[in-house]
């Protein structure tokens, strides 16, 4: 089988604010279709990192490319070929669920038609036949949180872009989240998600671990476990930061 | 350009389902208009006096005639002698006493001077003053009226004329400052509000990351405000021409330009301010203390600037408020064009300049 196309490549790249290095070097790859995960501490720099890929933040030095276009002079173009959810629930709290929708849609440039249907598609998928003139607001956070997902994925963009998606969310709804990313990803839509959850390390094709800014560690979670010799990812990312102290 | 309708629509959805902003926007300026044109005036109207008279000749007596047939004073008691007064007063109905003296008449032909005691309750200083002045007016032109029969060698007759307004209405000199402050306070706490609540719940990263560009994203937040606050001036001026009788002397046109420039100044003061602030919460109190006060206080709204300490007067020039009432007073009361009044439109337009170079700035900054 040929070897699937990288969608995101990153190399030695690099965030300073003043002397502080937040992204130190950074080097990795992202295959197309992968569920990668971008694991690391609060304050490890995954936001950075990710901001950087997103083009809302431009990198000190090294270079990355996302989508096969660069996040130095075509940011523009990544834009229109990502989505991305971030920590906060994202969505407006008084549109009704389907103006939120019809807006995102909008913003992406969609055709009325074609949101019109992907409305109906979404809605229809998620349940949410009822209660699809109310108002976000009151809807429960787990609902929230995957209408959210829906949205992110409404411009069938090429990679998603997830920070910490399943903050304060219970364990069923999260479980029924990663149901979406793994159909998502099956349907060839790369999923880079940062979580702090180490269980959720678990479901992601391949990992890396940041500390202090570097990529400590890379590879898929059986053999991070079977290298470090221990049982669990949340073992793992324990000696790892010990290791590092 | 259809994404950019879909963003107004959002916008205004935001707007409509906040009774609060909807009633800053919409109940504040006609409360505000109403409370200013009726409740606070400088005016004095049907003063209640006493009159202690100690002569009771026909000088006093038709001096005291001219006082109580004007609109101005309504002559409740007469007083015998001066250990009334201090009561009357306390009762607080009276807000003046006069006391003539005693050969009142007799003195004046015999040594050209006669004096009148006008006592004033000055527990409120400024109808105290009026009731001085609007007395001193009276005796003034009954001095007069009398004088033409007696030949003096000289003398200097003041006549003065109030022009522009001169019944010297005060709800005049509050329409121009009211109509100041709620534009600016719609327009500049308004946008800064609701773009900074954008950056609390994490959807203005969305906006940043989708295919908009930061100058749309802005546009389209102040887009809205723009036409409301277009809507609010009107209301303004209608109000201000049907119930207090402004007059609207020059072009109606041209006051409308002026408006829309000055709620441009406003809305890219209200980007600065949400470029500065990360909560809602900053954005107001920025909005409330860094704006209203200097413009209630420093504009020339109330308190003239001329009679202002040097340094408040040079820190008045870089207040958009002070141009604005200028430009506003110059064409509803004084009727005067673009010629008159081109050079505080340049400083507004310098001004906008100005502010929005700088949010762009620290825009940028923030983006890095």
């Amino acid at each position: 089988m040929r070897e699937a196309e990288n969608v995101i490549v990153a190399d030695q790249l690099t965030k300073k604010f003043g002397d502080f290095t937040a992204v130190d070097a950074i080097s990795f790859k992202v295959k197309k279709g992968e569920i990668f995960g971008f694991l690391g501490a609060n304050g490890a720099g995954k936001t950075t990192a990710m901001k950087m890929l997103i083009g809302i933040s431009k990198p000190s030095s090294g270079t990355a490319t996302v989508a096969g276009f660069d996040v130095y002079t075509q940011t523009e173009a990544i834009k229109k070929n990502i989505g991305y959810m971030s920590q906060k629930f994202a969505l407006y709290d008084d549109l009704t669920v389907k103006e939120n929708i019809t807006f995102f849609g909008g913003i992406y440039g969609l055709p009325r038609k074609k949101i019109k249907e992907k409305r109906e598609e979404l809605i229809s998928q998620l349940g949410l036949e009822n209660i699809s003139n109310k108002l976000v607001g009151s809807l429960p956070l787990g609902w929230k949180q995957k209408l959210s997902f829906s949205v992110s994925l409404l411009h069938e963009p090429k990679i998603v872009f997830l920070d910490e998606p399943t903050g304060g969310v219970d364990p069923i709804t999260r479980r029924h989240f990663w149901e979406m990313i793994y159909k998502a990803a099956n349907q060839g839509t790369t999923i880079f998600v940062t979580t702090h959850y180490m269980d959720e390390a678990e479901y992601c094709d391949r990992v890396s671990i940041m500390v202090e800014g570097k990529i400590e560690a890379l590879e898929t979670p059986k053999k991070l476990k079977e290298q470090f010799n221990v049982a669990s990812m949340n073992d793992v990312f324990l000696k790892l930061a010990r290791n590092i102290e | 350009m259809k994404r950019f309708i879909g963003f107004i629509k959002k916008e205004f959805y935001h707007i409509f389902r906040d009774r609060r902003s909807l009633f800053i926007l919409f109940g504040m300026p006609i409360a505000q208009i109403l409370l200013f044109g009726f409740a606070i005036t400088n005016e004095i109207n049907n003063v209640d006096i006493a009159i202690l008279d100690h002569s009771k000749d026909a000088t006093t007596e038709e001096i005291i005639n001219k006082i109580s047939a004007s609109k101005y004073f309504t002559i409740k008691q007469m007083i015998a002698n001066e250990a009334e007064i201090e009561p009357a007063f306390k009762k607080g109905k009276i807000k003046a006493v006069l006391n003539f003296e005693k050969d009142f008449s007799k003195n004046l032909i015999k040594n050209q001077n006669a004096t009148i005691q006008i006592i004033t309750d000055a527990t409120d200083p400024n109808t105290a003053n009026s009731i001085t002045n609007y007395i001193n007016a009276i005796l003034q032109n009954y001095r007069q009226s009398e004088n033409k029969a007696i030949q003096i060698e000289y003398q200097i007759i003041p006549q003065t004329r109030m022009v522009y307004n001169p019944e010297l209405k005060s709800v005049f000199m509050f329409v121009p400052g009211v109509m100041t402050i709620i534009l600016m306070l719609v327009s500049a706490m308004m946008t800064s509000i609701s773009i900074t609540r954008e950056k609390e719940l994490g959807t203005m990263e969305i906006l940043l990351v989708s295919p908009l560009k930061p100058f749309q994203v802005i546009i389209g937040k102040v887009v809205p405000y723009i036409f409301l606050s277009v809507i609010n001036a009107i209301v303004i001026v209608v109000l201000s021409i049907f119930i207090f009788k402004m007059p609207v002397q020059g072009s109606l046109f041209l006051l409308g330009l002026e408006s829309v420039l000055f709620i441009i100044t406003s809305l890219a003061l209200g980007i600065l301010i949400s470029t500065i602030s990360k909560t809602q919460q900053a954005a107001m109190m920025i909005s409330l203390m860094g704006l209203m006060l200097p413009v209630i206080l420093l504009s020339g709204f109330i308190f003239p600037v001329s009679s202002m300490p040097v340094p408040l007067q040079i820190i008045s020039n870089i207040i958009p408020a002070k141009w604005f009432i200028i430009i506003l007073k110059g064409i509803m009361l004084k009727g005067v064009g673009m010629a008159f009044i081109w050079k505080e439109t340049l400083i507004l337009i310098g001004m906008t300049l100005f502010f929005t170079g700088l949010s762009v700035k620290k825009y940028k900054i923030r983006l890095e």
